[in-house]
């Protein structure tokens, strides 16, 4: 035992870097991510800096998607602590809730724009409401995606092949999870901010 | 590190041909594949330019003997259709920039030598790798495609700005053609994306044992800067066409606004085009420098070996790539001073744009600081690199006269822009990936390229280069616009026939030039000489691999790394080079003072592996 204390103590220097290669390129993957809607956002604010441009209100439902992505992303910490800690039972019914709230933030998103058609802002129109259509459902695009991962994870929960030993596939799930979560209330704050 | 390479040791890639050659996920391959496309594609690349030139050079000739090649696109007075022209010019930018100098350039040498010089078994992920080369297939196989359909090719310039591109009205190639473009270029993107995360993450985890970041080649320090600006930058462009594709497709109005079209106006309103200019040149800007940064990787370590001499300022040369990363997304504007662009943004981006001159300058003056009084061999890797550094500060200088927001007003958009960009990012990216080629052909293929058919390949093309870009600074100057299909009718260009005259003649004579250099290439890989272990005598780990490395690059362990890849003619050694993988215990005689002392490290880190493998 103490031999290996030893050697970790020697090891320390010559370690190049010490994140797992996938989760590395899952941050580069996040940041391609980011570039897209930080330009499409500049876009906006370009376009908007022109004039012409029809005010509009953010559909009501948005309000309570945020919130719904907001817990979501708190019960997908939960998820993620308790498969850290090999607390099955607890891990099933987090990642099970995250997965009801991520589908529950998409069918929100969805009745938002159902209420965008009925406020008469358009995808053809104004670039302004074309601009909100393109970056709500350009996010949404991009949750579906993570649903999608979610439920693999959830499966991979269920069959057990989550443990405090194999958590590289849920930190990952975890950390796309919160980003897209996060990028939401930047763009809704965003878009409350620049109508 | 020492995890990584017990898990893939012995791990040899035993596949059939299909999984070997095609569908392989070792990156040698998939750099020979990105070679091998991106060839294919210059030559395609090429053909279109010597078919405009044609028009450009003998306005009046007759054509006609091109029917049996281009049909159609010939008109019944033996003339190259006018649409057809500004399609041909539009698709040799495109062609050029995107799937062969930087697919075909950061593709082949950063899957090709972030392994093999950082020391690791392959990329950090093989499969991705493997995809970001079929995307760029997929995506290279739409755009062959567009050059065949009935409407012709996208045809609103490399550029694609709205609403030329938007609007199947405007030009017949903004229908089909333009909507195959924008799939075509999706693709890219996503192939590009994945390839940079690969490199990033390759430099960044999976360096071998010793393998500092101040020990890394500069090929490896510019494909990383390159990678990071793809990543940064083409996202942008995404964001840009999928604007476009809306404006396109479903009738959104991003870029469009009050367009009358034969008398009608269309039902698009609020739309801004300078906004696209905006976010293509967002990418675009950057862009020069993902061509351009791996060829002067590549020339930096190709001058340093063949010099026979350390790279003059290595830590200068990795700032100035760096400074030129960071500025390349802060100079945009710059393509865009006739925009109606507000003067004092303008002299903002002047400024910025003008500052881009002091970390080139830095970089040329290190390039001639390493050459001068080097023992130079003039090997045709070496030549072609010499090439790039003249045309990169021949291009360059005239980057402070088109950067400048006054002088721009007269030379925007004129065939003096044409022979800027064309020699400081074309030629020059050109002439570092031909460079390249010929450098780590042995490593490639086993075999030696031929050095006599090197020599006559570089001079034509040295020559042809600078026969057919430097009387276009004078054409330009006059005024001469650049993508115009005849300049005819103009009296005030009728002086200037000779010159487009010769610069047509040298063009094809320079595309011809290759012809030598793809015999060379096909020919070589088949006839040419054995290469021995290490051919340039070089530092860096790629050549202490075998003749022919398999999957996993190392048939042992990988070696560890001691010292900087740049130690040639080390006073007192006992050759003019040391090798990156020769501990300073094995040199005490040309050691100076501190390598002495990492001596005892040396020690250290042999016993570290030891206790290691009894652990796993």
């Amino acid at each position: 035992m103490e031999n290996a204390v030893d050697l970790r103590l020697v090891e320390e220097p010559k370690k190049t870097l010490a994140m797992n290669p996938k989760k590395f390129g899952m941050w580069l993957f996040l940041a391609t991510v980011m570039m897209l809607f930080m330009s499409i956002t500049s876009a906006y604010i370009v376009r908007q800096a022109e004039g012409n441009w029809v005010y509009f209100e953010l559909p009501p439902s948005f309000y309570i998607t945020s919130f719904i992505i907001v817990v979501s992303s708190i019960t997908m910490h939960w998820a993620y602590r308790a498969s850290k800690r090999d607390d099955l039972a607890k891990a099933k019914l987090y990642i099970s809730i995250t997965s009801v709230l991520g589908l529950a933030f998409l069918v929100g998103q969805f009745i938002g724009w159902v209420e965008l058609v009925q406020a008469n802002v358009y995808l053809v129109g104004n670039p302004s409401g074309s601009f909100l259509y393109i970056i709500t459902g350009l996010h949404a695009l991009h949750l579906i995606s993570a649903v999608v991962f979610l439920l693999i994870m959830l499966v991979a929960v269920f069959q057990g092949k989550v443990s405090a030993h194999n958590m590289t596939k849920m930190e990952m799930c975890t950390t796309y999870w919160h980003f897209l979560g996060a990028l939401w209330l930047y763009l809704f704050v965003f878009l409350i901010l620049y109508r | 590190m020492e995890n990584h390479s017990h898990e893939e040791h012995g791990h040899e890639h035993h596949g059939n041909f299909w999984t070997t050659y095609i569908f392989s996920e070792d990156h040698k391959v998939i750099a020979k594949q990105f070679l091998i496309t991106g060839m294919i594609w210059a030559l395609i690349g090429g053909t279109l330019s010597v078919i405009f030139r044609l028009q450009l050079g003998f306005p009046n000739a007759n054509l006609s003997w091109l029917k049996p090649l281009l049909g159609g696109w010939i008109t019944a007075e033996g003339k190259i259709d006018p649409e057809f022209y500004l399609a041909l010019v539009t698709m040799h930018g495109t062609i050029m920039v995107f799937f062969v100098l930087t697919a075909g350039l950061s593709g082949t040498f950063s899957n090709f030598l972030i392994p093999l010089q950082v020391g690791a078994r392959d990329m950090a992920s093989g499969f991705m790798n493997m995809l970001s080369y079929w995307f760029f297939f997929a995506s290279s196989c739409v755009m062959f495609t567009s050059l065949f359909i009935s409407t012709g090719p996208a045809a609103g310039g490399w550029v694609i700005y709205p609403p030329l591109s938007a609007l199947p009205q405007a030009i017949s190639g903004s229908g089909l053609g333009m909507t195959l473009w924008l799939v075509s270029m999706a693709l890219f993107i996503i192939s590009s994306l994945l390839g940079s995360i690969n490199y990033i993450t390759t430099v960044i985890n999976l360096r071998t044992v010793g393998m500092s970041f101040t020990k890394l080649p500069l090929t490896i320090w510019a494909f990383f800067f390159t990678a990071i600006i793809g990543i940064l930058s083409f996202p942008v462009l995404f964001a840009a066409a999928l604007l476009l594709i809306f404006d396109r497709s479903f009738g959104t109005s991003f870029y469009l606004s009050d367009i009358y079209i034969g008398g009608e106006a269309l039902p698009n309103e609020g739309g801004s085009p300078i906004l696209f200019q905006h976010l293509f040149w967002f990418l675009g800007h950057p862009e020069v420098y993902i061509v351009l940064l791996p060829a002067l990787g590549i020339t930096s370590e190709i001058i340093s070996t063949n010099s026979r001499k350390p790279i003059f300022g290595y830590k200068a040369m990795v700032g100035s790539m760096l400074f030129i990363a960071v500025l390349s997304f802060v100079v945009w504007a710059h393509h865009m001073f006739v925009t109606g662009m507000n003067p004092f943004l303008g002299s903002i981006f002047t400024l910025l744009t003008l500052i881009i001159a002091v970390p080139s300058a830095v970089k040329i003056f290190n390039y001639v600081t390493t050459i001068w009084r080097g023992n130079l061999r003039f090997t045709p890797a070496m030549l072609f690199s010499i090439g790039l550094v003249s045309f990169f500060l021949t291009g360059g200088i005239t980057g402070l006269f088109v950067g400048n927001s006054a002088v721009d007003i007269q030379l925007h958009d004129t065939y003096f822009i044409v022979a800027h960009f064309h020699l400081v990012m074309g030629a020059a990216s050109f002439f570092g990936m031909v460079a390249g080629v010929y450098h780590w052909f042995p490593k490639m293929f086993g075999r030696m390229m031929n050095d006599k058919l090197g020599y006559i390949h570089f001079w034509i093309s040295f020559i042809g280069i600078y026969m057919v870009f430097f009387p276009m600074h004078y054409i330009g100057i006059a005024g001469f616009p650049r993508r115009y299909y005849t300049w005819t009718n103009f009296e005030t260009f009728g002086g200037f026939t000779d010159l487009n005259m010769v610069v047509s003649v040298s063009a094809i004579i320079s595309v011809g030039a290759q012809f030598i250099f793809l015999f060379n290439f096909i020919y070589s890989i088949f006839r040419g000489k054995l290469a021995p272990a290490n051919p340039w005598q070089s530092n860096t780990l790629e050549w202490t691999t075998p003749r022919h490395p398999q999957h996993g690059n190392w048939p042992g362990e990988i070696p560890t790394v001691y010292r900087w890849p740049y130690d040639y003619s080390k006073p007192g050694a006992k050759e003019d080079y040391i090798p990156q993988h020769i501990p300073f215990s094995e040199t005490p005689e040309s050691n100076l003072p501190h390598e002495s002392e990492l001596i005892k490290l040396e020690g250290m880190d042999n016993t570290i592996r030891v206790e290691e493998k009894k652990h796993h």
